[in-house]
């Protein structure tokens, strides 16, 4: 099938404002089958804009956005929740529902999207909730889970209903260093072993560049470098290189737009004369 | 000047997109409400939580607000003679007014403010977004049931309200200052009319119950969502509540007891 | 799972106790056991004047409660009041030249018919008419009669 060399998600001259701020400006991004695709950049860049862009929560200002052969923006509320179905998201802060417990989180899209019995879903939430480690976990409520306890159950519930394409927004943001290492591995492991895709959003440049396939590089509303972890290393470009070598100044200033020092002190002196000056 | 007109202006024009907000959401909330009837577990669930737990501070506060009409309605009666017809004094206050409108009043204290807390809530921890990622509705999944299991609450956590309150009165009337019990109930009853009084208060307490619990699930979902927004979110739950119930509770009432 | 059967009962309980509080407030608060004791036989009467008198205002005869007036209507052709009132069967042993009339219960009270009976060995049946005799008592023509007498008394008195 010709369809399948076709990247899974294809962005084409995406714009997108936010207020008066542009957060996209002429972005094209290819998400290629199969491969664990990498969007990084400074904070602040609208990571998390685009991967809500991707599964339609919000509309562009002008390009297009096609997730297998679908035009988002386009569809409609019934269309939309169809092709939701075939995409998993795993949030910041794995957003559970608070008020079940782990089982049940795992369960909520086999309950409310098919017509499975209970006993096939019970096997399936165990399985799901094995491939993560936490089936031993499964009558905690989420008040109880570490964050990163609560970041595996949300993949296992991302995996619930088998889906195309998982997004993870920040995923290693925040972690101790063995539950950092824990999701590195359950991410390749997953896209691997199930044949999905992967889009993973993220500013930790080690963590990230050891699973991902491709690197998309982001600064500004554009798309400021991309290749493979390798080529980038091997990459002039300033922006791959302060952003790889965690450089704090480069094309990204380490100052925030000010006046000038000196005279910014000077003004302050000038406003308050000293008080008992000879 | 032209500073505060803007803000006038400005003022009206968010108040009525927030208004048009807010009728959208209940449309997609009542066409969505069909889906709900083969779960009736997830309304029973917000019956419980709405309904049963307002239990508490409904008959109380019935049952006090009876005795105070009689102790009040005695004193001003005493003055004319009448006091036998205290029985009337008492149902007629609360079935046709005090039923439904405290009851309202309370309910958005006590429900609102949580069903606006609760899913302001889950919209600041992303439990929503993540919902509408997983293609289920929040609107539909989360907000419906409560809206449903508002509406339902409302006229009996009323009617509850006015019998206990009667039931009050009559302790305090009867037993306390010796009104007679015979005329207490035999006034009460050729006085009160099943479809002018009792059916009308049912009816006010319907369109409280549709009220409330609109602008309380349409809070919690419009929420900002951070702390502080959903602590402002419950704070106006309860204040349009109160307002909205009110001139309502005007109108109604001069269409169901104005001159015809 | 157990928790969520503790959570129906507690819904089952409230959403009883909501019918059985409406259920309470229609049978002991409202005038609903009231009518339903109807079912009797209708009678009416002509007056000059029936002003106050409403619909539903009981009809009583040696004060004690027998029915209810049903209707207030107008004959075009004789200028009186008809006032149609249902009585209870029970009380169907009324002799049929009794007289109806309007009376006021208390000061500031309402208005009802009182029938004061008469002696006829026949009883009023159903489409009867009862005989008019005091109308009600209109403030203004009281007040009217009062100055009247005080001014027929002569003055110095």
């Amino acid at each position: 099938m010709a369809d399948t060399d076709r990247p899974l998600v294809e962005i084409r001259n995406l714009s997108f404002s936010r207020g008066a701020r542009k957060i996209f400006d002429g972005v094209d991004i290819d998400i290629r089958r199969g491969s664990v695709t990498a969007i990084m950049g400074p904070s602040g860049t609208g990571k998390t804009t685009l991967l809500r862009l991707i599964g339609g929560q919000l509309r562009p200002a002008t390009g297009s956005i096609t997730v297998d052969g679908e035009q988002v923006p386009k569809l409609s509320r019934g269309e939309l929740y169809r092709l939701r179905k075939r995409m998993g998201m795993l949030f910041q802060n794995g957003a559970l529902l608070t008020h079940m417990n782990v089982y049940e989180n795992v369960a909520f899209p086999l309950r409310e999207h098919t017509d499975l019995s209970e006993s096939i879903i019970r096997d399936l939430v165990l399985m799901k909730l094995q491939a993560v480690g936490l089936r031993g976990a499964r009558s905690l409520m989420p008040s109880e889970l570490s964050g990163g306890m609560a970041r595996r159950v949300a993949l296992a519930r991302a995996i619930a209903l088998d889906p195309m394409m998982i997004m993870y927004d920040e995923p290693f943001t925040g972690q101790d260093p063995i539950s950092m290492g824990v999701i590195v591995r359950l991410i390749r492991l997953l896209n691997d072993a199930l044949g999905l895709t992967s889009v993973v959003v993220s500013h930790d440049v080690p963590e990230t560049a050891s699973i991902a396939d491709y690197i998309y590089l982001l600064s500004d509303g554009k798309v400021v470098a991309q290749g493979s972890p390798e080529e980038l290393q091997r990459s002039d470009s300033e922006w791959a290189q302060q952003f790889l070598q965690a450089l704090p100044d480069g094309p990204v200033p380490f100052h925030y737009p000010a006046p000038d020092f000196r005279e910014d002190l000077l003004a302050g002196r000038e406003a308050s004369p000293q008080k008992g000056a000879a | 000047m032209l500073d505060i007109l803007q803000s006038f202006g400005q003022f009206g024009l968010g108040f009525f997109e927030r208004l048009g907000r807010a009728t959208l959401l209940l449309f997609n909330m009542v066409l969505g409400l069909h889906e709900l009837l083969p779960r009736p577990r997830l309304v029973v669930k917000e019956l419980y939580s709405v309904g049963v737990l307002s239990l508490l501070i409904i008959v109380v506060s019935g049952l006090f607000v009876g005795m105070v009409l009689a102790l009040q309605g005695y004193n001003t009666l005493v003055d004319f003679g009448a006091e036998q017809s205290l029985g009337v004094v008492v149902a007629l206050s609360l079935v046709r007014e005090l039923g439904p409108v405290v009851t309202a009043l309370l309910f958005a204290g006590r429900a609102g403010s949580a069903l606006t807390a609760e899913i302001g809530l889950m919209k600041a921890t992303e439990q929503l977004s993540a919902m509408e990622m997983m293609a289920v509705d929040p609107i539909r999944r989360v907000l419906g049931p409560r809206f449903t299991a508002g509406v339902i609450s409302m006229p009996l956590l009323a009617a509850i309200f006015s019998a206990v309150g009667v039931i009050g009165g009559y302790f305090v009337g009867v037993g306390l200052l010796g009104v007679d019990q015979g005329s207490f109930w035999s006034q009460m009853q050729s006085k009160v009319d099943l479809y002018d009084d009792i059916f009308n208060g049912v009816i006010k307490s319907l369109v409280f119950g549709v009220v409330a619990t609109w602008i309380a699930v349409f809070e919690g979902y419009d929420a900002v969502p951070t702390s502080e927004g959903v602590s402002r979110a419950t704070t106006r739950t309860v204040v349009h509540t109160a307002l909205a119930v009110l001139a309502l509770d005007f109108v109604l009432t001069a269409l169901m007891f104005g001159e015809h | 799972m157990w928790q969520s059967r503790v959570v129906e009962i507690w819904v089952g309980l409230f959403v009883a106790a909501g019918l059985a509080a409406l259920f309470m407030l229609a049978m002991q608060v409202s005038n609903l056991s009231v009518m339903s004791t109807e079912g009797g036989y209708t009678v009416d009467s002509h007056f000059d004047n029936v002003s106050g008198l409403k619909v539903r205002a009981p009809v009583t005869i040696a004060g004690v409660r027998i029915g209810r007036v049903t209707d207030i209507g107008f004959d075009s052709k004789t200028f009186q009041a008809v006032v149609t009132m249902r009585i209870s069967d029970r009380y169907n042993k009324i002799p049929t030249d009794s007289v109806a009339g309007v009376y006021t219960s208390g000061l500031l009270g309402e208005k009802y018919i009182g029938i004061k009976p008469g002696i006829d060995d026949t009883n009023l049946k159903n489409g009867d008419r009862v005989k008019g005799g005091q109308s009600a008592l209109v403030l203004e023509d009281l007040i009217g009669k009062f100055l009247f007498n005080k001014a027929a008394e002569g003055p110095g008195k």
